[in-house]
């Protein structure tokens, strides 16, 4: 760990001045920095303390839909009444993730930035071109059996390991960040990149940048959704592959369907060939098959991670198949 | 009020401190002008340290010094002075004495400064150097050099062969041959190993230091920093787990030492949880069974082959493969264990060490063989059942292991079970029974023990053994209790302190019987001075009495016979004109006696698994375990260790894996988040029995030891359960989902329903 300045930012405005300087970073609930900070993967010099910025609510926008403050911690969130309501697949996702201690502290803002769970990403003894762009990636010809099979690239093919991030794909969710320029919105389908040759440039903020809000449009009457997740113990684990459906039916048919899928990719994947397959048609347990096989199309498997792809292919068959057959 | 304690199921006497947190750990004391500690640890496998850069280091305020191989204190040149209770046979390991890097994660450097916060940060600046050599920590690459390890003391090598098993075997008409293997694990205690050295002036030390031997390690820092007995006192009151892994001193404790000697000050040491990775783990093992037998389930050839890990500097084995060969009667047997050696650091004896996969493979295989012949895998067992230890060809001291069968499988439902794999099921999960049996030592080792019983009538009994969880305090202070008669709350059990009476390392399932016989033995002693200070009363009622003829409960002694003729202990003392008694004993277990029997305890573990298929979730929905143990001094904390076991045999079975990178030489996955062990939703229902087993030969308590049994087959059970769901035979632990999915087919059939 590295000597480092610590502030508290008293407001917004105050959070985003001293956006420009070299090594800081904000913290939240603190769950992935302070980790990573003591494994040395981190190494800001300046930690500015955003826990009292006033981003703690969760409101109905104008059009109907939600903002989440960027300080609402996942607990809140995973408990609030129109969210379990309105969006359960986000309360789900949530509640998937952690502990419940973790859950306490992690904030929205910080889970959608929280970093891969890549072994070597994480031990500064590996060569790992996330961390240390150029040194190389260790997971290609090492042990990848938590490793994406979507978006990888010969530079890395690291996971994004959220659950509520993915959950947010499939509800069409945008970001709203401020930095010294401005306010902006970002689809969040829009906000993170696949690793490409820059495995260290993970989303689209700028330095300093601060998330503020996440915003949920507004769903039809009667949409129904669901998130599923498979790991390798009942809690307190990754996933290995998750589902998250987000579906309009019309009797059997899907009107519309927003499918996304975790621990599989290397950014909350968003599988819009599922939902060509699906929209306005049956839903069968074929069709399912031919959505999951559509999802998978572009996978490539490494040594340790083939399974994953039918696991994925299975684990959306699934939860497609519940959230068409609840009441 | 009754004294009558042995057998109750009284609570922890340490619980209340330990869950206010009132029980300090050897991390946790504090005094002025303490400094910390922080270990630089090697990022290579294997080779030399070229260079280290501590400058930058050294150049910040506060930061006192940074020992490396360079110039850390020299501490003792030869092998004996490090050799522990424990120690296997060959060089151990020692800190920062040379260049050489013998394992990844070793420790290259100590960074001491006056706070944790800079002791950290400039162990982040100290730049080390390497010249790298190739290592080799992939087990299946070098397997071939298998050799037979320099035998360790207290472990049986394996028997030798009986009969012919080669040909019985070639002649078998039914048979199984196939091979296991099991990854490595590390113990992962809650509290990470962590010493704080007060400096006493004038080389005098207090060492506080997380261990399961506090004379073995206060021995071990005098014998290597060539301090005498006198000037180091180590204290070890309360050990948050160790499984194993604090029966050998580990590096922090000579590290913390040679600082405080080196700065003369107080220094503590905490190991970092990514650093409880570079300590002895459970190795490694690939194991080959061959088993053979009559189309009657009569077994016919027992082969039983394990190749395991060891170091490149000391040669550790653990007792594998006996356990086939003592439980099943068969007259063709061959065992043999061999290791390899690795670049990793010397494996540790962690919870039943070699039991676990030794039965994990034979109660696999057996199970296999069940299969094969059609038969039920408990009828198997039975039909191979042994009344005597044919490796040793001796009876058993006790072996109710025929009624752990029974009463498992009544309590679990085993005659319902239909033997065809994947034939039954629950809510479109297939459910799958699975069976094994466990076995483990009942040792007894030489102990000590002293008592004080004071006038008001309150005892301190202690011995130098150690609690990690166990339940020791709580079971000394029972038996200490009632052998005096007095109420609980006035005796104390001290423990983990090296100036208290000798005591072995807590380990092996070995203290309750080892520890407790000398508790018991130096009571009696009390029990007679009293009884003789009694007998001077004036009109004493026990003047025509013996010893024999008396009991003590209720803070009195009483004729058996007339339990209305009585002595307060109070009173007796004050007639006496005692401030106290004082008494020391030294308990050994009866050699001669023992020396003729095999001394066992035994299980039998039923489990149930739920898998779904298409996604490969295996919920283990039940567990049964019959415990045939000796005595039961404490049902509550008995029951307890029993159910660590089995959670920990679910890890084992499910989920536990220390992984290595074998490019780099270096277990990746060293957090709690990345190494799995059970999580409470993985926990279902666990049901415990003890079977009455009655033991005058094991010790003159009749206890068995608890520690280690529990853990021992459970793997096995859940592996054949899963089997008997699926259909799928995972010889390859963890049985991870992957691994099932593996095995089954990609689908052909329908998409099962969704569980409702
Ligand atoms: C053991 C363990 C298990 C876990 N299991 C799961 C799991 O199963 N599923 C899952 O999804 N997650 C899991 N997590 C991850 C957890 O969800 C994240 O650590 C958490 O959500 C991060 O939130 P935080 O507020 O603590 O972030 P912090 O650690 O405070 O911040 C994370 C990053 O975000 C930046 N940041 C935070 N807030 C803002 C903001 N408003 N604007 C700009 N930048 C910001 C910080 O600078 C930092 O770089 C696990 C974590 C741990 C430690
Ligand atoms: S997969 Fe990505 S994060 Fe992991 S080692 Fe390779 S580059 Fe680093």
């Amino acid at each position: 760990m590295q000597a480092f300045q610590y502030k508290k930012a008293n407001d917004v405005d105050g959070a985003i001045g001293a956006g420009s300087t070299a090594g800081l970073k904000f913290v939240a609930g603190g769950t992935t920095l302070i980790d990573l900070m003591k494994l040395n993967v981190e190494r800001p010099t300046m930690v500015m303390d955003i826990n009292s910025l006033p981003l703690t609510k969760i409101e109905k926008t104008a059009d109907g839909g939600l903002r989440i403050g960027a300080m609402v911690r996942n607990s809140d969130l995973a408990h609030d009444l129109t969210v379990q309501k309105g969006y359960p697949v986000l309360s789900q996702a949530l509640l998937s993730g952690a502990s419940p201690q973790l859950r306490n502290m992690a904030s929205t803002g910080g889970n959608l930035l929280q970093r891969t769970r890549c072994y070597y990403f994480r031990d500064t003894a590996y060569p790992c071109n996330k961390r240390n762009p150029g040194s190389g990636c260790s997971a290609i010809d090492g042990y990848n059996r938590i490793h994406a099979v979507l978006g990888t690239s010969e530079h890395c093919i690291a996971t994004h390991p959220s659950d509520m991030a993915v959950a947010m794909v499939a509800l069409e969710a945008s970001v709203q960040v401020k930095g010294s320029n401005g306010e902006r919105t970002v689809p969040l389908k829009d906000f993170y990149f696949v690793p490409g040759s820059t495995p260290n440039r993970e989303n689209v903020l700028a330095p300093g940048e601060l998330i503020m809000s996440v915003t949920l449009p507004r769903l039809a009457d009667g949409t129904r959704s669901y998130y599923l997740k498979r790991r390798d113990r009942a809690s307190y684990e990754f996933a290995l592959a998750s589902a998250a459906v987000v579906a309009q039916m019309q009797g059997r048919r899907f009107q519309r369907i927003r499918i996304a899928l975790g621990g599989v990719g290397t950014k909350p994947w968003r599988s819009t060939e599922a939902e060509t397959v699906l929209e306005s048609h049956e839903a069968s347990a074929q069709n399912f098959r031919k959505a999951s096989e559509a999802a998978l199309s572009g996978a490539k498997a490494m040594h340790d991670n083939a399974f994953k792809i039918e696991l994925a292919k299975r684990t959306l068959v699934r939860a497609l198949t519940v959230v068409t057959s609840a009441a | 009020m009754s004294t009558k304690y042995i057998g109750q199921p009284i609570s922890r006497v340490d619980g209340r401190a330990k869950v206010t947190g009132q029980a300090k750990y050897a991390g946790e004391y504090n005094v002025p002008n303490l400094a910390y500690g922080v270990i630089v640890s090697s990022a290579i496998a294997k080779g030399r340290i070229t260079n280290i850069d501590s400058t930058k280091a050294l150049s910040l305020n506060g930061v006192l010094q940074v020992f490396t191989h360079k110039n850390a204190p020299r501490t003792a040149e030869r092998d004996e002075n490090y050799w522990d209770e424990v120690a296997p046979p060959g060089s151990p390991f020692r800190p920062l004495q040379n260049d050489k890097v013998m394992f990844s994660g070793q420790p290259v450097a100590l960074v001491v400064a006056e706070s944790f916060e800079l002791a950290m940060y400039a162990a982040s600046l100290v730049q080390v150097e390497y010249k790298i050599e190739q290592h080799v920590t992939d087990l299946d690459q070098v397997r071939n050099e298998a050799y037979v390890p320099r035998p360790r003391e207290g472990i049986d090598p394996p028997a030798k062969p009986r009969g012919n098993p080669e040909s019985a075997l070639a002649g078998a008409p039914v048979k199984i041959e196939v091979e296991y293997s099991a990854p490595v694990e590390h113990h992962n205690p809650m509290e990470p190993y962590a010493t704080t050295v007060l400096w006493e002036g004038d080389s005098k030390l207090i060492v506080y230091d997380k261990t399961q031997g506090s004379v073995n390690n206060h021995d071990y820092v005098c014998n290597v920093s060539g301090l005498s007995s006198d000037q180091v006192r180590l204290l070890s009151p309360y050990v948050g787990g160790a499984f194993g892994s604090g029966l050998r001193p580990q590096y922090q404790l000579v590290l913390a030492v040679m600082a405080a000697l080196g700065l003369k000050r107080s220094v503590r040491v905490t190991l970092r949880r990514q650093q409880m990775f570079t300590l002895g783990h459970r190795p490694r093992t690939i194991q080959n069974v061959a088993l053979g037998a009559a189309t009657d389930g009569k077994l016919q050839a027992l082969i039983h082959q394990a190749i395991a890990e060891t170091s490149q500097y000391e040669d550790y084995s653990e007792p594998v493969v006996n356990w086939s060969g003592e439980l099943y009667q068969c007259d063709n047997v061959k065992l043999g264990h061999k290791v390899v050696h690795l670049d990793f650091c010397t494996p540790c004896d962690m919870r039943a060490p070699g039991a676990v996969w030794g039965l994990y493979a034979i109660e696999s295989a057996m199970d296999e063989l069940a299969y094969k012949l059609r038969m039920d895998p408990l009828e198997l067992r039975l039909k191979n059942y042994t009344e005597r230890d044919l490796n040793n060809n001796k009876p058993f001291s006790s072996k109710e292991l025929r009624e752990c069968y029974r009463q498992g499988a009544e309590r679990f439902g085993w005659s319902k079970r239909n033997p065809e794999p994947r034939s039954m099921r629950d809510d479109g999960s297939l459910i799958g029974w699975g069976f094994a049996t466990g076995a483990w030592d009942a040792m007894h080792f030489p102990a000590s023990a002293k008592a004080v019983l004071s006038a008001d009538g309150k005892l301190m009994v202690g011995s130098a053994t150690a609690d990690i969880g166990t339940g020791t305090y709580t079971i000394m202070t029972q038996i200490a209790a009632e052998t005096l008669g007095l109420p609980i709350e006035d005796v104390t059990f001290k423990l983990g302190d090296s100036t208290l009476p000798k005591a072995p390392v807590e380990g092996g399932s070995f203290t309750a019987a080892s520890v407790g016989t000398a508790v018991k033995q130096v009571c009696d002693k009390v029990r007679g001075k009293l009884f003789r200070v009694a007998q001077t009363l004036p009109k004493s009622p026990f003047a025509n009495a013996k010893l024999e003829d008396i009991t003590f409960a209720d803070g009195h002694m009483m004729l058996t016979s007339d339990p209305g003729r009585s002595v307060s202990i109070q009173e007796a003392m004050r007639h006496g004109g005692l401030s106290s008694i004082e008494e020391s004993a030294d308990a050994a277990p009866d050699e001669a006696k023992r020396s003729q029997y095999t001394l066992h305890t035994h299980s039998a573990i039923f489990a149930e698994v739920k898998v779904d298929e298409d996604l490969g979730t295996i919920d283990v929905a039940r567990v049964v375990s019959a415990i045939a143990g000796g005595r039961i001094l404490n049902p509550k904390t008995a029951r307890s260790q029993i159910m660590g076991g089995i959670v920990w045999g679910i890890g084992m079975a499910l989920e536990e894996e220390s992984v290595v990178d074998h490019k780099f030489g270096r277990f990746m996955n060293h957090n709690l988040a990345e190494y799995h062990v059970p999580v409470n939703a993985d926990v279902h229902d666990i049901d415990v029995i003890f079977v009455e087993e009655h033991d005058s030969i094991v010790n003159p308590l009749g206890v068995k030891g608890l520690g280690e049994i529990g853990i021992v087959g459970v793997a096995a059970a859940i592996g054949n359960a899963i089997f008997h769901a699926t259909g799928v035979r995972v010889r390859d632990l963890p049985i991870t989902l992957d691994k099932v999915l593996a095995g089954v087919a990609v689908p052909k059939r329908e998409i099962l329903a969704p569980a409702a």
